[in-house]
C-alpha cells in the first residue's frame, strides 16, 4: 500500500553553472538563469510503501512523517535562497531534479528499518512541472 | 527520474462512426454524437525519463520539450475541430483513446530529432478530457 503526505515550501534559486558563459546558461536554463534568482512555491509529495500494522492499522504514523518532512526539508529550505543557504546547492545547480534527489537523500535514512519504505518523492516546481524520484540511478 | 510537463489545449470533437447507423451511434456515444460536435479544455501531461545530467542537473531540457509538443501537437490541436481539421481523424473517431495514441505517434515522429542522445525517453502521456475522464498511456 502507498501513502502520500503533501507539504509546501517557498524558496528562491538561480540555475546557472559558474563554468559556463551567461549566454550558454540562458540557453540551458532560460529565465531561471537570471543572476539575482527567483522563487517558487514548491509542493512536495512524499510517498511511503508498506503494509498496515495489524494493531494500529497504519503503514506509518503520518504525524511522524509530517515531523520528519518538517525537520529534514521545510526547516532548512522554506523561505531560503537555496544557492546561498542550503548546501549542497552552493556547489550543485538547484534544478527541480537536483532538489528532489537532495530531499530523497535527507528523508531516506529515516526509513531504513521499520514497516515503511520511502517509495517516491514528487516535487512540483509549478503546477505545470514536476519530477518524480524513487531513488533509482537514473 | 521522471519529469512531467503539463500543457493545455481547447478543441472540439464529435464521436460518430460511419460504420454504424445514426441510432447505433446515438446509443454508443450518447450526446457526444450530437451533429455539430462539442469541446473540451484538454490537459496534456507529457512525462520524460532519464538520468539527471551531472553538469546541467537536468533530465530533460524543458524548452526543447515545449517546442516539440507545441510544434507536433498544440499548434495543430489547439482551437480546432478534430473531425474537420486533422487528417488523422478523417477516418478515426476522435475518442480520447484515439487522440492520446495520435499524440504519442506525433511526439515519437520527431522525438529523436529533438533529443538525439540515448536519454531522455518518452515515458508516458496522460490526457485529461474533463476532470472526471483521464486517459493514460505508458510508452
Amino acid at each position: 500500500m502507498l501513502i502520500t503526505r503533501r507539504a509546501e515550501f517557498s524558496a528562491s534559486h538561480v540555475c546557472a553553472q559558474p563554468a559556463l558563459s551567461a549566454e550558454r546558461n540562458r540557453e540551458l536554463y532560460g529565465a531561471a538563469a537570471n543572476p539575482s534568482g527567483h522563487g517558487h512555491n514548491y509542493v512536495l509529495e512524499v510517498t511511503l510503501e508498506g503494509e498496515p500494522d495489524p494493531v494500529t492499522g497504519m503503514v506509518f504514523d503520518l504525524k511522524t512523517l509530517k515531523e520528519l518532512i518538517q525537520q529534514s526539508v521545510l526547516d532548512p529550505m522554506d523561505h531560503r535562497f537555496l544557492n546561498h543557504e542550503v548546501p549542497p546547492f552552493d556547489q550543485l545547480v538547484p534544478t527541480t531534479e537536483n532538489v528532489a534527489v537532495e530531499i530523497w537523500k535527507r528523508l531516506e535514512p529515516h526509513f531504513d528499518a521499520g514497516r515503511a519504505r520511502l517509495n517516491n518523492v514528487r516535487l512540483y516546481e509549478t503546477d505545470d512541472l514536476y519530477v518524480d524520484y524513487g531513488g533509482e540511478a537514473r | 527520474m521522471r519529469v512531467t510537463r503539463r500543457y493545455r489545449f481547447a478543441a472540439s470533437h464529435r464521436l460518430h462512426s460511419a460504420a454504424f447507423s445514426e441510432d447505433a451511434n446515438r446509443e454508443l456515444y450518447g450526446k457526444c454524437s450530437n451533429p455539430y460536435g462539442h469541446g473540451h479544455d484538454y490537459v496534456l501531461d507529457v512525462t520524460a525519463t532519464g538520468p539527471v545530467d551531472s553538469s546541467s542537473g537536468q533530465v530533460v531540457h524543458v524548452p526543447t520539450l515545449d517546442r516539440l509538443v507545441s510544434e507536433q501537437v498544440l499548434r495543430d490541436f489547439d482551437h480546432r475541430y478534430f473531425n474537420a481539421d486533422l487528417a488523422e481523424f478523417k477516418t478515426l473517431v476522435p475518442t480520447s483513446e484515439n487522440i492520446i495514441r495520435v499524440i504519442e505517434d506525433r511526439l515519437n515522429a520527431r522525438w529523436s530529432e529533438a533529443f538525439p542522445g540515448e536519454w531522455p525517453r518518452l515515458e508516458g502521456i496522460r490526457l485529461r478530457e474533463t476532470k472526471r475522464n483521464v486517459f493514460e498511456l505508458k510508452s
